[in-house]
């Protein structure tokens, strides 16, 4: 007897205050309160970017003027050769690429092998190992720079490509993500493999790396956007030019170009480090955010 | 337990093997002992060389009067540290470093939230902003750091122009301290915004919906909903990104650098210790005296937060 009456109540109440999807009432609160924050929240983002690319076309005339002019009479490439006979922009390119290849292969295997120690092998100390590594987390690589430095330049490592990959190789943050990934894996799929008689090493490669493609996919995207953007310990431990990095080189080329008229070049120099990012990260910026996120909601 | 259900299991199954001849697992135990630390130790070996030595490492020299790429140094005891407090640097550097830190996060995360909030919202485009407003975080700090310093130009900056535009002269955003520190601080939320809208996001939509619903059958308006529920819902995440955001703060380096190269009213900790040993002093010792004081203070924020999030969580 009760339960019908609040169900027709809600239908007669429900029904006129509720208004048509297509109503100008209720487009004008959808694009108020669900366009506008995202639009404005957006063009803050895309708009320095955008500026950046439009301004490395521009001529210096073009630049250095008191009114604003957006758009580049024509899409001139001086300032990109400009900045690739100033400094060697291609060696810092080609440094850039081998630093972050061999950087983040190695460490997406060294956090694969630690992450799978720590889950699935038998360890007495393997909580001790663990909180070890997640204090490692919190240590910023900042505050390791001078140790680091006087290490690294005493076993000859100033101004090559190793003595700039060599103090980044541990790894804390894939480890931890992996090892959180790991954890979540069905016991039953080792089970099986282990009664196979398939030792660690076959079941690490052939079934649980296998299977944590994605998780896998995604330290290793964060690990190579971070060492291609790495600039405090390439900074440190290069200072001749055939060894530096992009973002190193780019410091270089903006020392080197110190005019107002050469924002241009600058900017030409900014787009060669920023882009090939951007472009990553548009195709696989699923696995990047994913990633990241993942890490909040676990840890 | 399991394992030795597996283990019986496995030697039930191969008949060849005699049940008693198979040690009490203490072969097996050694073998996974090897097997852990050849898995492990390349990894443990580089986090103990680069990442704990030099905490012990900076210790060791700040206690030291070195010139960096000297021979030779002189113990020194607590000097370092006298001269670091008992001179304008202490106040300068602490003060610019909390001004810094606290403001960074604090907008970073009231932004994130508001702008978490607007991708939350049910309408179209919601994936191509959200990658949008992530992008930054993923971007060089160098590169943004020179686009934003072309923005922020007093003479022919985009900036400077929408100024002069509605009267108003630019300021000198690089000469005067409070206002690189200013522009610093502006273009460092702009690069880490994305990350705290995200990780609210997932907060977000983690949310019950169920509980979501009730309120709102009871009555509760949008407002109240947020202010009730989603707002102690989410602390877990708030004090996930207050750690977050604090750590990488007192590591702001890139921008700093590159928009401010001198650090005239920018020099946090950290680049206060980045140029004493490599700007140009070379004070070594003295720089290490720097880190020491910065990684106290991470210590203690780490030790008080992680305690406060463990109560926190326990209760959401």
């Amino acid at each position: 007897m009760s339960a019908p009456a609040p169900l027709a109540v809600t239908e007669t109440v429900g029904k006129p205050e509720r208004p048509r999807p297509f109503s100008s009432q209720n487009l004008a609160r959808t694009i108020a309160g669900g366009y506008l924050p995202l639009i404005v929240a957006t063009l803050i983002v895309v708009l320095p970017l955008l500026w950046m690319v439009l301004s490395s076309f521009k001529t210096p005339g073009e630049i250095v003027t008191t009114d604003l002019k957006v758009l580049p009479e024509s899409v001139n490439l001086d300032n990109y050769s400009t900045a690739m006979t100033t400094v060697p922009f291609g060696r810092f390119f080609l440094n850039s690429a081998i630093v972050t290849a061999v950087g983040a292969a190695v460490k997406v295997t060294l956090a694969i092998m630690t992450a799978y120690a720590l889950v699935f092998v038998r360890f007495p100390f393997k909580n001790v190992v663990f909180i070890l590594i997640l204090v490692a987390l919190m240590v910023p690589p900042q505050v390791a720079i001078l140790p680091n430095y006087v290490l690294i330049a005493g076993i000859g490592g100033k101004n090559t490509l190793w003595g700039i990959i060599l103090p980044g190789l541990g790894t804390a943050f894939g480890t931890f993500l992996l090892r959180q990934h790991f954890m979540t894996l069905p016991a039953s799929i080792l089970e099986a493999a282990e009664i196979d008689g398939a030792g660690h090493w076959k079941r690490l490669w052939q079934i649980v790396v296998p299977v944590s493609v994605p998780s896998i996919a995604t330290v290793a995207l964060v690990t190579i956007v971070s060492e291609w953007n790495d600039y405090i310990w390439p900074l440190i431990i290069t200072d001749r030019p055939e060894v530096m990095t992009l973002p190193v080189g780019l410091t270089l080329l903006q020392n080197s170009e110190g005019g107002t008229g050469s924002w241009g070049i600058l900017m030409a120099g900014a787009v060669l480090v920023i882009v090939p990012v951007l472009v990553v990260f548009a195709m696989l910026q699923r696995y990047i955010v994913a990633g990241l996120t993942q890490g909040s909601v676990t840890g | 337990m399991s394992e030795t259900t597996k283990a019986r299991r496995r030697s039930a199954s191969s008949t060849s093997q005699p049940e008693r001849k198979r040690p009490r697992f203490s072969g097996r135990t050694r073998r996974d002992f090897l097997v852990f630390l050849a898995l492990a130790l390349p990894n443990l070996i580089l986090i103990a060389v680069f990442t704990y030595r030099p905490l012990f490492a900076n210790i060791q020299y700040s206690f030291l009067d070195w010139t960096l790429g000297s021979k030779t140094a002189r113990y020194i005891g607590f000097e370092n540290y006298a001269t670091f407090f008992g001179s304008d640097d202490a106040p300068r550097v602490l003060g610019t470093t909390a001004v810094f830190t606290v403001l960074t996060v604090g907008v970073s995360m009231v932004l994130g939230l508001l702008v978490a909030l607007a991708l939350n919202a049910k309408v179209r485009g919601t994936t191509f902003a959200r990658s949008a407003v992530f992008a930054p975080y993923v971007l060089s700090g160098v590169g943004v750091g020179l686009v934003w310093m072309f923005i922020f130009d007093p003479g022919y900056g985009a900036l400077a122009w929408f100024l002069r535009s509605i009267g108003i002269a630019s300021p000198q955003w690089f000469n005067e301290p409070p206002l690189a520190l200013t522009m610093v601080i502006i273009v460092y939320v702009w690069k880490n915004l994305g990350y705290c809208a995200i990780v609210y996001l997932a907060g977000l939509q983690s949310l019950p919906a169920d509980v979501m619903e009730a309120a709102a059958l009871d009555g509760a308006g949008a407002g109240r909903r947020f202010l009730s529920i989603s707002l102690p819902l989410l602390s877990p995440t708030t004090f996930f990104l207050l750690i977050t955001t604090i750590l990488s703060s007192l590591q702001a380096f890139d921008l700093i650098r590159i928009m401010t190269p001198l650090g005239s009213g920018t020099s946090t900790l950290i680049y206060e210790a980045y140029m004493q040993a490599f700007g140009s002093y070379n004070r070594a010792g003295y720089s290490a005296a720097i880190s020491v004081v910065l990684f106290a203070i991470l210590l203690v924020v780490t030790v008080v937060q992680i305690r406060f999030v463990e109560r926190k969580v326990h209760y959401a």
